[in-house]
């Protein structure tokens, strides 16, 4: 397990993925994707079927899921109907973000050498750009939010993890985590 | 910025700012920046720097703010422009709120 290095000559953020790697973080984006357009952000149904044949407009109350509600969050605590406006003109946009940026990282890995089936022994190797870079570090962070979101991460809570048995299919997910968060902070220390 | 000498100003109706107008200037709005588990003290301290050009000192205070405190003011002006800082720190996955600042 190797993280990002910054390249002296290029100034390019670079990593050397093992194929397992690679395809575990290929899963994790596609998962995301998913899950982004799983709930779709369309507003609550009307009752005029015309108007809700014009409406484009985005929801106006937050998600139900809590993966959602975390990478949406209310913008306005106190005043329902502001955050309600600003959900609607800002929530689509957001996730189309969101979603295209777990895209491009699918994308760099694939057209770095990762294939639909794999080879066990072979290496992935990614070159990001500085727009690559911030793309990449959004795409982490949203990933690492919704792991956290699914374990109920709290601070200081890392002994606890650290004391479940291996086989507890939630320790291997934070162990993913953590992976995550390695990445991310080798990721932003090379685009320093 | 301030003219130049000998600049004259001619005398011209300008629109009176009407009451509201004025309240809501001199009530500027904050984006909030709350703590939370997930985010990387380094990441959140990059993102000040990277999307409000702060420099390494300031950004990582604010960053140790958040930490500490379980929140900071991260930026102040107009509501529309609060509204687009509070956008961009959801586009970073950071968790950010607006409201008006609060009454000195």
């Amino acid at each position: 397990m190797s993280g990002f290095k910054r390249h002296r000559r290029s100034g390019a953020c670079v990593a050397t993925f093992t194929v397992f790697e690679a395809d575990l973080l290929r899963s994790l984006a596609g998962q995301l994707i998913e899950l982004l357009r799983n709930e779709s952000a369309t507003a609550a149904v009307q009752n005029d079927p015309l108007e809700e044949l014009l409406d484009f407009s985005g929801p106006t109350t937050a998600p139900d899921d809590p993966v959602l509600a975390r990478l949406f969050p209310t913008a306005y605590p106190d005043d329902e109907e502001a955050a309600g406006d600003f959900r609607r003109f800002t929530e689509s946009t957001l996730r189309d973000g969101k979603a295209g940026a777990a895209a491009a990282i699918i994308d760099t890995l694939e057209e770095a050498g990762l294939s639909t089936e794999p080879q066990d022994g072979t290496f992935i190797d990614v070159e990001l750009d500085e727009e690559a870079t911030m793309t990449w570090m959004r795409s982490f962070t949203d990933m690492r939010l919704a792991i956290a979101t699914r374990l109920g991460v709290e601070d200081g809570d890392d002994d606890y993890w650290h004391s479940l048995p291996d086989d507890d299919p939630r320790a291997q997910v934070h162990d993913i985590y953590n992976w995550l968060g390695y990445l991310q902070e080798t990721l932003v220390h090379s685009a320093r | 910025m301030r003219h130049n000498v000998g600049v004259s100003t001619s005398p011209v109706e300008l629109d009176e700012p009407q009451v509201d107008d004025i309240t809501e200037l001199a009530t500027p709005w904050v984006t909030i920046v709350w703590n939370d588990p997930v985010n990387l003290m380094s990441y959140v301290a990059f993102v000040f720097q990277k999307y409000f050009g702060y420099g390494k000192k300031k950004a990582e205070r604010l960053m140790m703010e958040v930490h500490q405190d379980g929140r900071s003011v991260v930026s102040t002006g107009s509501r529309e422009a609060m509204e687009r800082d509070v956008q961009a720190m959801h586009e970073y996955g950071l968790w950010a709120t607006t409201q008006k600042a609060d009454t000195p």
